[in-house]
């Protein structure tokens, strides 16, 4: 099979850190489009769609020129027909393909409820697994400028809630490369959720191919105080948050679990375990969400650490707002995260 | 049309008839624990267009599936079993009734979901069309299946990329109990298609020739590389929405309406065609009959001495889980 030979990701590297990994470095979105086309020469069973993936910007970047390079069989445009589309890009997963579906936006995600939440999620349960769906739905998170509540929304936690799904959200290129290959190369629909304002960091992304291993959260930066677990762009606010709070001498340890499904519980715990201090952080809602799902966990399973009761960082219960000082007023940031810890601090 | 063909017509719509019968015979013993949706007076749709298809061609199906997963080749055995919730169900008793799947005989699944499959079906049409394969999709919907948004985006799809995909709506007037003129402004759901510019056809449904002549014009093309088309073949639900019998029929029935459609019974229909042409003895017929119904018994008794799965397997088959490479 084409995907055999692909490097697995084995040890955990830090994107902060490329010393010995070589310089080679690439924006967020040229990662996305290394991987595309990675996997578009490596298996014929490969295509993606979506709307304007073969315009003048390609998706941010993220297809640009593929079309040119791989044809128009292979790369291609489409109506604005989501919930069909990807009943056909779940049909013709049925009939050997492995489709990449586009969207600009998740809140487009909502016209394909049908398809994605009753029909892709639950086409191997439903037929006791004589058949599976190999499917990955892309989608890029909105964020300012007035984007309002319906083009920005971040609805993992939706989706997060529905059996049958999993969910990857890389927070640096080097992650959206292997990531995304991974995806693909997997037999199940992954929503691939990424987020715009990631576009403009580069990281350290090795030319070959590799596979990141899903459920394998990564400790962005060690620490022995307080836990925070981010997703996503909140990565890059919780490193920063980190940043001032280890000038109060207080010593963050913050985790990206890079896969919401599968989640990596273990390193979650047991990071937990050492600190006995937990704030998490999530680019979507509060209630019902990610966040919610992260503080159940440690009530659950991690009570016994708990020295303190874990505080959430998230989107307040308001679709978001477009004016300037009403954006700056929704979205948390480094600090909300500082208060957040300091209140477990305290 | 050969004559071996025309029995072969009627041997498998007896048999899906029998398999029917069968199951509302049993159903009051409260074995099969999924609700039933019968396609009794339906026969002739689906056992006309599978005639005209090969066996990797793919059929995608919907809640009122076991015709469809029977004319297409499916194993008999497993869909009872799945029926009686047995371990040995097609679906391992995850899908019951509503979710019957042989991928082996290109029945690629049954979506309970009103116009789900019809996606479905253009996606794996694509599929056959990007990797050159000369496949063609067939997806079975109902009248309100025509009323979703997927069945409209669905035929612009296929009609832009040209896909070999037919759309076959089986058209019984009603939905649950709903009557077509109260949801639909024109009971002629093939007129839809002229918008797309797809050619369209009527057939009638309790004509299993006129069903088999229309859908393998639509298939040919398809196979040719000329695009979709959409089938429209007008039978009758003789049964109600769900599980034996009709209750409530007078009170949702138009008066006479049901009596009328009962004397179009697609299986006598050809039944006499073949016995006054001479086509067909009665010892021919009565062989037919108890071959069916022999095949029909041996299904039932193999459901009946199946396992149930038990409790550790319930959180199975949620992940395709890839062969270590």
């Amino acid at each position: 099979m084409p995907w055999t030979k692909v490097l697995v990701e084995k040890s955990a590297p830090d994107f902060d850190d490329p010393a010995g990994r070589g310089t080679r470095q690439l924006s967020y979105g040229e990662a996305i489009r290394e991987a595309l086309d990675q996997a578009l020469a490596r298996d014929p069973r490969v295509y993606v769609m979506g709307q304007g993936v073969d315009d003048p910007s390609g998706t941010f970047g993220s297809t640009l020129d593929l079309h040119r390079k791989h044809g128009r069989r292979r790369v291609f445009d489409t109506p604005l027909s989501e919930n069909a589309l990807t009943g056909m890009a779940v049909g013709s997963a049925l009939a050997g393909m492995r489709p990449v579906y586009v969207h600009n936006r998740p809140d487009f995600l909502l016209m394909a409820m049908d398809q994605i939440a009753n029909h892709a999620a639950k086409w191997s349960y439903m037929f006791g697994g004589r058949s599976h769906v190999p499917l990955v739905i892309r989608t890029v998170t909105g964020r300012g400028w007035g984007s309002a509540a319906q083009h920005s929304q971040a609805l993992q936690g939706l989706f997060l809630h529905v059996p049958g799904l999993k969910i990857a959200m890389p927070a640096t290129a080097y992650d959206a490369k292997g990531l995304l290959l991974c995806a693909i190369a997997d037999g199940n629909p992954v929503l691939f959720l990424e987020h715009r304002w990631l576009y403009k960091h580069q990281s350290h992304v090795p030319e070959e191919p590799y596979r990141i291993p899903f459920g394998k959260a990564l400790v962005r930066r060690a620490g022995g105080h307080v836990t925070i677990v981010a997703v996503s762009q909140m990565v890059i606010a919780a490193l920063a948050a980190a940043d001032e709070l280890s000038r109060a001498g207080i010593s963050a340890e913050v985790i990206d679990p890079r896969t919401l499904c599968p989640l990596d519980t273990a390193a979650i715990l047991g990071s937990l375990r050492k600190t006995g201090r937990l704030v998490v952080c999530d680019t979507g809602w509060k209630t019902g969400g990610v966040t919610a799902e992260l503080a159940a966990l440690a009530a659950e399973k991690g009570f016994a650490f708990l020295k303190r009761p874990v505080r959430r960082v998230a989107c307040p219960d308001v679709p978001t707002p477009a004016g300037c000082t009403l954006e700056e007023a929704f979205y948390p940031g480094p600090a909300d995260i500082v208060a957040a810890v300091k209140e477990v601090m305290a | 049309m050969r004559s071996s063909l025309l029995k072969d017509l009627l041997f498998r719509m007896k048999r899906v008839r029998g398999v029917e019968l069968a199951i509302e015979a049993e159903y009051p013993n409260d074995e099969m624990k999924t609700p039933v949706h019968l396609c009794i007076g339906q026969e002739a749709v689906p056992v006309g267009v599978c005639a005209g298809l090969r066996r990797d061609d793919y059929v995608l199906s919907n809640h009122r599936g076991h015709g469809h997963y029977l004319a297409k080749g499916g194993d008999l055995k497993a869909m009872v079993a799945e029926l009686y919730c047995r371990e040995t169900g097609c679906s391992r008793a995850h899908g019951g009734s509503m979710h019957l799947i042989d991928t082996a005989a290109g029945l690629l699944g049954s979506s309970a979901i009103v116009g789900g499959g019809i996606p479905l079906a253009v996606g794996a049409a694509l599929a056959s069309q990007r990797l050159g394969q000369k496949r063609v999709a067939v997806t079975f919907f109902g009248d309100a299946g025509a009323e979703e948004g997927a069945f409209f985006e669905s035929l612009n799809c296929a009609r832009l990329w040209k896909l070999p995909v037919v759309f076959v709506c089986e058209n019984n007037l009603y939905s649950v109990c709903s009557h077509i003129d109260a949801r639909q402004h024109t009971r002629e759901v093939f007129r839809r298609a002229r918008a797309f510019d797809i050619p369209a056809a009527r057939a009638d449904g309790t004509d299993v020739l006129d069903v088999l002549r229309k859908a393998s014009a639509a298939i040919s093309r398809a196979r040719r590389g000329r695009g979709p088309s959409l089938l429209e073949c007008r039978a009758y639900r003789w049964r109600g929405h769900i599980g034996p019998g009709d209750p409530g029929a007078e009170l949702y029935r138009k008066p006479g309406e049901r009596a009328r459609w009962l004397k179009r019974c697609p299986i006598r229909l050809l039944e006499r065609r073949l016995l006054a042409a001479g086509a067909l003895s009665a010892r021919e017929l009565r062989e037919m009959e108890a071959r069916a119904a022999g095949e029909i018994a041996e299904a039932f008794r193999y459901a009946r001495a199946s396992p149930l799965p038990g409790p550790e397997t319930l959180g199975r088959h949620l992940f395709f889980a890839e062969p270590a490479a």
